[in-house]
């Protein structure tokens, strides 16, 4: 999906439409439609254990990938997404329970009262950058923490809020195997938008403004508009993540959203790759299968005689915890670019397999 | 109006505004020599109390001794965290540097818990008199002894900058990496010392806090309540850090009274801060001493 991939011999591009291609050659289009078409059929396919990470991944994945446009394209540091997420999940909540408004239609308008909420926070911040913008965010991230659990009208305080499921023409959307297509389907949407937004001039300018502010505001990018944009942006993504968030559990607790939510969001993008569309969702995908995997491996040391002692069997919660931070640390000092970067350096490892130079 | 309560608070915002300093200093202590904000401060507390708390349990030793044991082993900490996991950070862009300690503070935090359970422990009992009188106030005598800790440890850094060796080196190269290097500075070894008094001065601070209300995980929140005290102060200025850290002390003692007597709107105690903070970065985003970011074209 990012332009950075390498073309075969002889293939140069002769046009800016050529260049700006999402799908660089026919076979990538044809097999990226197939990957969708044979997604539908994961509800036959997989147990309900699966089908649960899936979704997990696809809500996750877009609040990710908006996060990765603040701070992988536009080059702002955010340390509350999680508190976007939050608002977007009480947000279409409240609207699907006071106001009664459809949840198929609720999910993207609380998107855009996300954005409405991002754009205010991100009003100061168009003012400030790098460190100073990471600790405003995080004292941002503490006070909207702190108003959810204040505002019981909007929350249900301490008791959280019921979200209904989804329902369109009153087909009800209520066990995992149905809504797993309405996740796909805002997956692939919100997927396919944020691909052609850094196609657009904004997009571009998202860029410039994280390469260079000084140059990018000499060459007429209106620095506060786009960060003010791009916060706007990111909140629309964490909106519509949080919204199905709601509405795949039944029920939102204040609790939901602390730090560590925003922490994680973080290590996804840096896990996945800063700055790489499809980066945002291999990390989602690394860090939802982190857990499982110590989970697994837990499980493992636990048939064998050495490591069935409770210190391992009983800390389950810590070690998980901790492969978070491990897994953070390790991937800045060996592989910082991602695992975006990896991928596209085994593909051009089999591309040019025997002969690699 | 509870005019009592309200002096109680206020010393009581002194001595923790004194401690909030300290770590703060340490912070921007990284800060200065090394461009790296340690978000894992707080966990260099909550590491340095448990570690003291778990040589007194342990070992028959007297407390002088476990604490300078426990100084050493913060030290080896210091050093070998900035060697193995923030060298290689150097020349990475921000986000990474600001992650890889946030990684570190997850890490740590959930290692203490899994050694040490999650339960708060009572710290061997190091004083005979719990309290004392002073001017009519109680006042505990951990509390003092922190208080002085403190100082001790303000005068020292004092010193230590203006006429030790190193401490000397530590301020050039934080005026100038590449100066300090060409007049034969060794500025791996001032990255890792600072490192390593960071972590030793945070223990302390961890301890003494550790006597008073018990050894549990919420030490770590000093980590995170000590950002207005720096930005308050200044992010690279050590006076800074001090004068912050007391008036954020005194601020949530502040907030609480009057949350507590007059608005009843809770927890202000612990928001207060964040709100200042706020409107710092707003209005004077360098703080009261910091430098001010000038940029050239």
């Amino acid at each position: 999906m990012s332009g950075s991939e390498m073309l075969p011999c002889g293939d140069f591009r002769t046009s800016y439409k050529a260049d700006s291609t999402i799908f660089s050659t026919k076979w990538i289009r044809m097999s990226a439609v197939l990957t969708i078409v044979g997604c539908l059929f994961i509800p036959f396919i997989f147990d309900l254990y699966v089908l649960n990470l899936m979704i997990q991944i696809a809500y996750l994945g877009i609040a990710a990938l908006g996060l990765n446009i603040l701070v992988g394209f536009t080059g702002q540091i955010s340390l509350g997404h999680s508190a976007f997420f939050g608002v977007g999940a009480f947000a279409s909540a409240y609207m699907n329970n006071q106001w009664g408004i459809p949840v198929f239609l609720a999910i993207p308008l609380a998107g855009l009262w996300t954005t409405a909420a991002g754009m205010i926070v991100g009003i100061p911040a168009g003012r400030i950058k790098g460190l100073y913008l990471a600790i405003a965010t995080l004292a941002g991230q503490i006070i909207i923490q702190d108003f959810f659990s204040r505002a019981g009208w909007f929350t249900g305080g301490a008791y959280g809020a019921l979200a209904e499921p989804v329902t369109i023409f009153g087909y009800v959307f209520d066990t995992d195997e149905r809504f797993f297509y309405i996740a796909l389907f805002y997956l692939v949407i919100m997927y396919v938008l944020g691909t052609n937004l850094m196609r657009t001039r904004d997009g571009r300018a998202f860029i410039a403004v994280r390469d260079h502010y000084l140059s990018a505001e000499i060459m007429g990018v209106n620095l506060t508009k786009y960060r003010i944009m791009s916060f706007g942006i990111s909140s629309f993504y964490a909106g519509v993540g949080g919204a199905l968030f709601a509405h795949y559990l039944g029920f939102v607790s204040v609790e939901s959203f602390d730090l560590l939510l925003s922490i994680q969001f973080l290590s996804m993008i840096i896990i996945g790759g800063l700055g790489s569309v499809s980066g945002a969702l291999l990390g989602t995908v690394f860090m939802v299968l982190l857990p499982e995997v110590m989970e697994f491996g837990v499980s493992l040391l636990a048939t064998t005689t050495w490591g069935d002692i409770p210190a391992i069997t009983e800390g389950l919660a810590y070690i998980k915890e901790m492969s978070i931070g491990l897994a953070i640390v390790l991937f800045l000092i060996f592989e910082p670019e991602g695992l975006a970067h990896r991928w596209s350096l085994i593909k051009s490892y089999w591309k040019l397999y025997p002969f690699s130079y | 109006m509870n005019t009592e309560l309200l002096i109680q608070l206020l010393v009581n915002g002194t001595i923790i505004g004194t401690l909030y300093g300290v770590v703060a200093m340490c912070f921007t202590l990284i800060y200065k020599s090394t461009k790296i904000i340690n978000f894992a401060q707080g966990e260099f507390l909550l590491i340095g109390a448990w570690v003291c708390w778990w040589i007194l349990n342990q070992f028959d030793i007297s407390f002088i001794f476990a604490f300078l044991l426990c100084l050493c082993f913060m030290m080896l900490l210091g050093i070998l965290l900035q060697v193995l996991i923030l060298k290689p950070m150097i020349g990475q862009p921000i986000i990474s540097v600001i992650m890889v300690t946030i990684g570190l503070s997850i890490f740590f935090q959930a290692a203490m818990k899994w050694i040490f359970g999650v339960a708060p422990q009572p710290f061997p009992i190091v004083f005979e008199t719990k309290s004392v009188e002073i001017l009519g106030l109680n006042v505990q005598t951990a509390y003092i002894m922190s208080m002085a800790i403190s100082l001790v440890i303000m005068v020292g850094f004092a010193w230590f900058f203006k006429y030790s060796r190193m401490g000397l080196a530590m301020r050039a190269t934080a005026f100038d990496q590449q100066v300090a290097q060409s007049m034969g500075i060794s500025v791996k070894r001032v990255f890792a010392m600072s490192w390593a008094i960071s972590a030793m001065v945070s223990a302390m601070a961890g301890i003494v806090v550790g006597m008073v209300n018990g050894v549990s995980t919420g030490l770590s929140h000093f980590g995170i309540k000590v950002f207005p005290a720096i930005i308050l102060g200044g992010l690279d200025s050590i006076i800074g850090a001090i004068v912050g850290g007391l008036i954020i002390g005194i601020l949530e003692n502040l907030a609480e009274f009057v949350d507590g007597q007059y608005l009843n709107w809770g927890n202000m105690y612990n928001i207060a801060p964040f709100y200042v903070l706020i409107i710092i970065l707003m209005i004077r985003p360098y703080g009261l001493f910091g430098t001010k970011d000038i940029e050239r074209i």
